[in-house]
């Protein structure tokens, strides 16, 4: 017990600040209009790639020999990457049409 | 190159302001820009980011962004605008996959020394990441109609105990500190069924509802990654998408009238089960040619799509039909409520495609006040967001859920390609309803002839 106490002490700073962006995230999404849901849901389901970096990070550190680590986390790449590029590019996709008519 | 991770601030700022950018109209494709930017930023900074026991094996991981960049292109190329919803959890599906990915290779590196926290926050990360993986799948399965919706009275029992053998298998490893070797696996393993088993007995109606709740763990197994490796894009990307994706999942099931735990133990599969007899009663056939007659002498019309009218593709018809009518004098909308098709908004994508103009296009509450005035609902492919059980019978599972109420106007007609009920089984009392006729056919070729008898007309 008194270890989960000493890591969240620990951490002090890293959880005011996930209840500041808690928050923010709230603020910034109940003002949207229902039509921009979909693609609102899309673009940020894109940020959520953003696990990308971890990837990225793991595959930096492993040794050069360590395959298992360099294969796996070469893979989390790929996929995130779908996930950042492919999620903006169908955002980008669905908003033009909106654009064109205003 | 070691004040290059300042340049994550910049990453961190670019999000938000996309993100907000992306919940106005007329900024929304900036916005999406702007987060886009952010994120390919956080990127090069993640690859040149000085960190401890750097290895480089910078080709790995240029491949390998090369790749998901290529295919992450064409998927969203090639998609049609209907098959839009699957995509979305297709992909984040994959952004669970790549959680999962590293917090595996992250559990076996701890050591003796690694705190209980770590370990508590890096499985949770393996936990949450999986569920979102699978759970993706299972709910792009659904829509694009290769999974069934599968229900059985235990389901929900067995989903709670299941999600107990996975807490408890994760608070044994974090306290017990590695002393099995293949728990970890183990670990994987039950989170990965959990993933199938929790979405498996959601009804698809239900499955825009599943994809942002799941969005929404994406973003909380990002943002425990981001703990993971001390990285403050990765938290705050994580936590933003966690909680808009959340807020975003209630808003749909206020819209709704349901709870997120209805949704998740599953209300409408099961009552509609045992809802028994449905209404009986004449239904009432229209012809094209008298729908358009009707259509063309009246003053205001007003659409009504559902999913329907996506997997009919039947938009670009309704336009032409729009356009033909309004040449003539007709004043033409669209009713849009909020749940229609597989996705909040997924109506107005399809229509905005369709180059609808975007006034045409009128929310529920003005819709529901514009019926009185109204001489000519044409229904295309809408159900359940229509039926006015939902008003008036307590009965019905979908009682009290905000619906369409189009029995306000003087004519209804329904474009239905046959009798079968809608997409949560409920039986529907419009259809047997003494105003409103029923015109059979698949919606687009319908919409066509109906066009075609309008211009004839003249």
């Amino acid at each position: 017990m008194l270890e989960i106490l000493d890591y969240l002490s620990d951490n002090v700073l890293t959880i005011n600040l996930w209840i500041i962006t808690i928050y923010l995230g709230f603020e910034v999404i109940s003002k949207v209009p229902t039509v921009l849901h979909t693609p609102l849901m899309s673009g940020s389901n894109a940020i959520s790639g953003i696990v990308i970096i971890g990837a990225i990070i793991l595959v930096r550190q492993s040794a050069n020999d360590d395959y298992v680590s360099l294969v796996i986390g070469s893979v989390g790449i790929v996929l995130a990457t779908i996930n950042v590029v492919g999620g903006h590019a169908v955002t980008n996709r669905m908003l033009d049409m909106f654009k064109k008519k205003s | 190159m070691q004040y290059i991770n300042l340049l994550y601030i910049l990453s961190t700022v670019l999000l938000i302001i996309g993100l907000r950018r992306m919940s106005s109209p007329a900024s929304a494709a900036k916005g999406n820009l702007i987060a886009a930017a952010g994120m390919g930023l956080a990127t090069i900074v993640a690859m040149f980011d000085p960190i401890a026991g750097d290895q480089g094996n910078y080709a790995w991981i240029i491949v390998a962004l090369a790749i998901g960049t290529v295919v992450g292109l064409v998927f969203s190329k090639k998609v049609a605008m209907t098959a839009i919803p699957e995509l979305v959890s297709l992909f984040n599906g994959f952004g669970g996959a790549c959680a999962v990915a590293i917090s595996i290779i992250e559990v076996y590196k701890f050591g003796e020394t690694s705190s209980i926290g770590a370990r508590a926050t890096t499985y949770m990360a393996l936990f949450i990441g999986g569920v979102a993986f699978t759970g993706s799948l299972i709910a792009y399965g659904k829509l694009s109609g290769k999974v069934k919706d599968w229900k059985s009275g235990i389901s929900s029992y067995f989903n709670l105990i299941w999600l107990a053998l996975c807490l408890g298998l994760i608070i044994y490893e974090v306290v017990a500190m590695g002393q099995i070797e293949y728990l970890p696996m183990a670990i994987l393993v039950v989170s990965l069924i959990y993933g199938f088993t929790f979405v498996l007995p959601i009804g698809g109606a239900d499955m825009p509802v599943v994809i942002s709740l799941l969005n929404a763990f994406t973003g909380i197994a990002a943002a425990l990654a981001g703990i993971v490796y001390s990285n403050m894009v990765m938290l705050l990307g994580g936590i933003l998408v966690g909680s808009s994706g959340t807020i975003l999942t209630v808003l749909m099931c206020n819209a709704m009238n349901r709870s997120l735990i209805n949704v998740i133990i599953g209300g409408f599969g099961s009552s509609a089960a045992t809802a028994g007899a449905g209404p009986e009663g004449d239904v009432k056939e229209a012809t094209a040619n008298d729908t358009a007659i009707m259509m063309r002498y009246a003053t205001n019309v007003m659409i009504i799509p559902g999913y329907g009218m996506a997997v009919a593709q039947a938009q670009k018809a309704c336009k032409e039909l729009d356009k033909s009518l309004t040449e003539r004098g007709v004043n033409v909308n669209y009713a849009i409520h909020p749940v229609a098709g597989r996705m909040p908004g997924h109506m107005n994508v399809l229509l905005a495609e369709a180059d609808v103009p975007y006034n045409k296009l009128i929310d529920m509450d003005d819709a529901n006040n514009m019926f009185g005035d109204t001489d000519v609902c044409l229904v295309v492919g809408a159900n359940d967001v229509v039926n006015p059980s939902a008003l008036d019978d307590p009965s019905s599972p979908i009682y009290g859920m905000p619906v369409l109420e189009i029995l306000k106007s003087k004519n209804v007609v329904v474009l239905k390609r046959s009798m079968n009920k809608g997409y949560s089984g409920i039986e529907n009392p419009l259809f047997f309803h003494e105003r409103t006729k029923m015109l059979f056919g698949d919606a687009k070729a319908t919409i066509e002839t109906l066009n075609n008898e309008v211009k004839s007309m003249d």
